[in-house]
Order: structure tokens, then C-alpha cells, then sequence
């Protein structure tokens, strides 16, 4: 068994940039979006080890990191990933704004795995993250899978094992800390990921050189989508007031803090 | 006019959880507050009729039933196919849906299906002038939007402990049964399995969350770590309070940095911008640092304390209520004594 696997992901703020909300001519964005230092998208960071870590260990696999973003951020972004694991990518220009219209990502995704060259949809997995870190929908890798006829499909997946004779098993996460085991027949299938099993890998300059003669025509070609958000309308986005004044309880004995501790824990 | 169908799973055995019945209430009041509007349930599972008689009175118009052995587990599948039947057959023009795990998966691709849109982790609605918004959080919580659709059907998760939950409309139920056209299961549900071998740690419907930071498993005051000792004041307090247990840093991140790792910790057990960031009415966090990204992880605790040595400390400055600056190894070790009457 061997396997194409389409990986999807783009860029999200990076986690410890203060995010403001401003409002554009079409609609919500985030104060100097382009900007803003970028990371690959958590979970769909996630879902790329899992896929490369499974391609070096299955033979005859390829990998496809299918990306919509601005193309210039874009570029930053492949900066920072390229030197991590072995991926084809495959750029689309756009928004990579929370505020898009997962419907409209999905088309746009869509739309750019059909136009892999080499992709044998009856071998693919398509691999993503359980939800990104800008919108945190959790829908739009269901609804590329329907666009592209995948009816086997798994969310918030922390491992994907390839049994004795190629199916898939699979753990995905449920309610109360739990697992749904699944064992599936074999690709097609949607594997959206939760964190995996793996660390970050290292960087590896040899996989930059290599990944960079995919990476740089990919930007060059990438073609441009408009995301509308069609239908939607944002009434208000703000940061709410969250601060709270903390009291601090400082150099009292243990005893009194725990006293206190319980006491809060046993009122209503 | 809006026809709205409530969709729910029912368990394995019969009821319905928490979050479906809360998820209920928030559409028997929003049927109420959009003129005209109409309520349906449809419920999947193994056998659905006890879930529909335990809410029989919450006035719905008719109850749609997807039952038997093919809806019995959770199998994207034949769960699209079931809530596609019933959002075909109720000519539904709004979808309100808890976000357990099952629909969460399945609803996505029935709005693509049904060519509507969908929108998840709904934390509020509102009715303005007949017009629905609802609320929802973007950029893992970190703002916060009221927005509104004009296509339709516009599908709806809800998150949990948004809403109360409907109770006392307990009844006799006429469940219709909708036919469903299941296609050939490629995948085949084998079971449920623990995160962690060691002890049940995730309890959603606890009234605490009780934050375990890497502290824990760092060197001490004396240069040690003291990983047993830690377990055992942690399970302690979780086994005396029926807490519910968050980390605040990824499990992956911890072992791939190479320190110790708490041994009933898994990966479900994270909170924050790559974890999940639960309801409860209280969190107690210690032994955390961290900034926005860890801290997200509690942003929907409405009482916070913390235990940590350093008063400055991001996670608790400004976001926790109490800070105790003190060493949470002391700390646990006496409140433990107290809350097991010691």
C-alpha cells in the first residue's frame, strides 16, 4: 500500500502577536495583518509531520502541502517550514484571514487539489488539522472530503496506524478524555489531526534544498481567489475586557492558603 | 418563517447528554423568538425512543427518528447520511446541533451536501428585529464576533455549557422514521479506548478544572524533581474533588523537550491555543506559566485561582482572581489533608 497524501494547511499569526480587530472595505481583518510574523498552522503543523513521518515509512508516497495564503506571506512562511519535512507545495494566493468563509476555503482547496498533477485520488489521504487556529471552525476538511466525493472521515485524530494489509486504524478523540477507534478500509479518507504523536522535527538544510525546487515555481503559479464571505455579515468583533483585578495572597502560611483554597472549593 | 430541526445523538444507552439537552433549550427559545418559526427534533442512534420520550414536551411539531444498528456508533458515514435524511425531509432552514464529537464531524459535510453554510462553537444568539445573529469566538478565543447569514439551511454547532439545560419535559414521544440511504461502510467502529491507562482524567461535566502546569515536573527547591510526588497530590485532589484535569502545555512539547512527563497525562488533558479550552464554573491552576497562548486555555473558567511561586506570573496576572504566591507541593499537600478531613 502506498499512499498520495495532500496535506492542508496555511499560515496563522504568530500565537504571541497581540491581534486587534479592524475593520476593512470587505469586512473583518486583523490590524497590519501582512504584518504580522506568521507560523504554520498549529494542528495542520501537526498533520504534516504525521503525513511525512508516514510517507518515509511507507514506500512509492508523496506528499503535497496544499496552502492558501497571501502569496508574500506565504513565501515567509515556507522560510520557516521548508527545512522541517520532504513536501510538493501547492500555493493558492488569497486571504488567510479567521474571518473567511470556510465554505469558500473549502471550494478554493478543493479547486487546487483537482489541479494536482500526479495525484491518484484512489490512493489519497487528505490530511489537515481538526480546525485552524484563525477561524477554529472545524469544518472546512469535512467539506473539502464531500467536494471530493470522500465519504470515510475522521476528526481530531492523534493516531493513524497501516495495518497488515493496508487498512487504516485509527484514534480519534471524543468526549471525556477518550478515544473512538476506527479501522478503516484504506484511502480514500480525511484524517483531520489533532497533535499527533510527533515533536517538531529539526531542521534538515538538505530537505530546504530539495523542497525549495518545488517551492519557488509553486509561489510563482499560484493563482489568485477571492473570498467574499459572501452572505455573512459581521455586526461587531472585538476583543473583549478580559482583564480581572487579581489579589494576590502573598507570605501567608501554608496552612491559611489551603484553608482558603477549600473553602472556595466547598462554596456554592 | 425559519423551520428549525434540532439534532442530537442519543447515547448507548438511550439518554441524551448534557449538552444536547442544553442545546435543546437554546432552540425551544429561539423558536419562541422568531415569528412564525417551526421546531422539529431529529435524533440518531441505536434506539432512539427513550431520548425522544425524555424530552417530549419540549414542544417540537414532530420528532424525526435515524435508528438501529447502523446509527448505534459513531461512523461519519452513515451519521451524514441520517442527518442529511433529516434536513432533506424537515425542509429545515435552520440547524442547531450540539458540538459533541459525532456531530461535530458529521454536520459539516450535510451542510455541503444541502448546499448551506454551517457555523460551530456558537456561544450566544441573538434575535434583532427578526433577524438571527449568533456569537462566536475567533482566533482560538481570542475575539470575539456577532455575526449573521443570510444563506440557508444555516447549520449551527453549539458549545457546551452555553445554555441551561431543558429539563422536566419528560413524555410520550411519536417518533417518525426517517429513511435513510446508508452507502457501504468502508469503516468499521471497534471500540472506545482511554486516553491514558492510568486514571480517568477528563470529566466535562465537573464543577472544577484543576490546571497542571510543567512546574510540576521541574527541579524543586532542593535541585529535584519530584514526579511521584507530584502524581500522587494530583490524583489525590482529583479523586477527593471529582475535578476535571487541564495541562497547560502540550504533552508532545514536554517529552520532545525531554523533561518528565506527569504519567496519566495525555494529550486530551491540554488546554489552551492547541488544546481545548472547557467550561467550568471554577479552575484552580498550578505550578502555570505562560502567556496568551497557554492562557486561552481557560478563558471560559468563571472563578480562577492560581498557585504559583512567582507573583508575576503571565498566566495568573490579570486573568486569575486569587494568586496564592506560594509552593504548590505544600499547597496541594495540605488542602488534600483538609478536604479528606484531616
Amino acid at each position: 500500500m502506498s499512499f498520495h497524501i495532500v496535506v492542508c494547511g496555511s499560515l496563522v499569526p504568530d500565537p504571541l502577536q497581540t491581534l486587534e480587530p479592524v475593520q476593512g472595505p470587505t469586512g473583518p481583518g486583523l490590524k497590519n495583518e501582512m504584518m504580522l510574523p506568521s507560523v504554520l498552522d498549529p494542528w495542520a503543523a501537526h498533520a504534516l509531520y504525521e503525513a511525512a513521518h508516514l510517507a518515509a515509512n511507507t514506500p512509492d508516497c508523496r506528499v503535497w502541502l496544499v496552502s492558501l495564503g497571501p502569496k508574500a506571506r506565504l513565501q515567509q512562511l515556507m522560510m520557516n517550514i521548508a527545512q522541517k519535512v520532504p513536501f510538493e507545495l501547492v500555493a493558492i494566493d488569497g486571504p488567510a484571514s479567521g474571518f473567511a468563509d470556510a465554505y469558500e476555503v473549502a471550494a478554493a482547496l478543493t479547486a487546487a487539489i483537482e489541479s494536482i498533477d500526479g495525484l491518484d485520488r484512489s490512493r489519497m489521504l487528505l490530511f489537515g488539522g481538526r480546525a485552524s487556529a484563525s477561524r477554529d471552525a472545524g469544518v472546512t476538511m469535512q467539506m473539502v472530503g464531500e467536494r471530493l466525493g470522500i465519504t470515510d472521515q475522521f476528526l481530531a485524530v492523534d493516531k493513524l496506524k497501516v495495518e497488515d494489509g493496508g487498512a487504516l486504524r485509527i484514534l480519534e478523540r471524543i468526549e471525556g478524555g477518550r478515544y473512538l477507534a476506527s479501522i478503516c478500509e484504506g484511502p480514500p479518507a480525511v484524517v483531520a489531526w489533532s497533535t499527533g504523536g510527533l515533536p517538531e522535527p529539526p531542521n534538515n538544510p538538505q530537505v530546504g534544498m530539495q523542497n525549495m525546487r518545488t517551492i519557488m515555481p509553486a509561489l510563482q503559479k499560484a493563482q489568485p481567489v477571492a473570498l467574499e464571505a459572501e452572505g455573512v455579515v459581521y455586526a461587531n468583533v472585538e476583543v473583549p475586557q478580559q482583564r480581572r483585578e487579581t489579589r494576590i495572597v502573598k507570605d501567608v502560611p501554608v496552612e491559611e492558603v489551603a484553608r482558603d483554597i477549600v473553602e472556595w472549593l466547598r462554596s456554592g | 418563517m425559519e423551520r428549525i430541526l434540532f439534532v442530537a445523538d442519543a447515547q448507548l444507552d438511550g439518554s441524551l447528554p448534557k449538552i444536547a439537552r442544553e442545546v435543546l433549550a437554546s432552540a425551544v427559545k429561539l423558536s419562541g423568538e422568531l415569528d412564525g418559526a417551526t421546531l422539529t427534533v431529529g435524533l440518531i442512534g441505536g434506539d432512539v425512543q427513550a431520548a425522544a420520550d425524555s424530552i417530549a414536551g419540549c414542544g417540537a411539531a414532530a420528532f424525526l427518528g435515524a435508528a438501529g444498528d447502523d446509527f448505534a456508533v459513531s461512523r461519519y458515514s452513515s451519521d451524514a447520511a441520517a442527518a442529511e435524511a433529516m434536513v432533506r425531509k424537515s425542509e429545515a432552514t435552520l440547524v442547531v446541533a450540539p458540538g459533541t464529537a459525532r456531530l461535530a464531524r458529521a454536520l459539516p459535510g450535510v451542510a455541503q451536501r444541502v448546499g448551506g453554510r454551517i457555523d460551530s462553537h456558537i456561544a450566544g444568539f441573538q434575535v434583532d428585529a427578526g433577524t438571527l445573529r449568533v456569537e462566536r469566538w475567533f482566533y482560538r478565543q481570542r475575539m470575539v464576533a456577532v455575526m449573521s447569514r443570510s444563506q440557508r439551511p444555516w447549520l449551527l454547532l453549539i458549545d457546551s455549557g452555553v445554555f441551561d439545560a431543558l429539563d422536566g419535559a419528560e413524555g410520550s414521544a411519536t417518533v417518525e422514521a426517517v429513511p435513510v440511504e446508508v452507502p457501504r461502510a468502508r469503516t468499521q467502529v471497534v471500540g472506545e479506548e482511554a486516553a491514558s491507562a492510568e486514571a480517568q482524567t477528563i470529566r466535562p461535566d465537573a464543577d472544577v478544572l484543576f490546571v497542571a502546569g510543567a512546574g510540576w515536573t521541574k527541579k524543586q527547591a532542593d535541585g529535584q524533581a519530584h514526579v511521584p510526588e507530584a502524581e500522587k497530590l494530583i490524583l489525590g485532589f482529583l479523586k477527593q474533588t471529582g475535578s476535571s484535569l487541564g495541562s497547560s502545555k502540550s504533552l508532545v512539547d514536554q517529552s520532545g523537550e525531554g523533561q518528565a512527563v506527569l504519567s496519566f497525562m495525555s494529550h486530551v488533558n491540554q488546554v489552551g491555543q492547541t488544546g481545548s479550552t472547557p467550561r467550568h464554573p471554577k479552575g484552580l491552576a498550578t505550578c502555570c506559566h505562560g502567556e496568551e497562548p497557554h492562557v486561552v486555555g481557560w478563558r471560559f473558567i468563571k472563578e480562577r485561582r492560581a498557585v504559583n511561586i512567582d507573583p508575576g506570573c503571565g498566566w495568573a496576572q490579570g486573568k486569575a482572581d486569587v494568586l496564592y504566591v506560594a509552593d504548590a507541593f505544600e499547597v496541594m499537600s495540605k488542602v488534600n489533608d483538609l478536604l479528606g478531613g484531616g
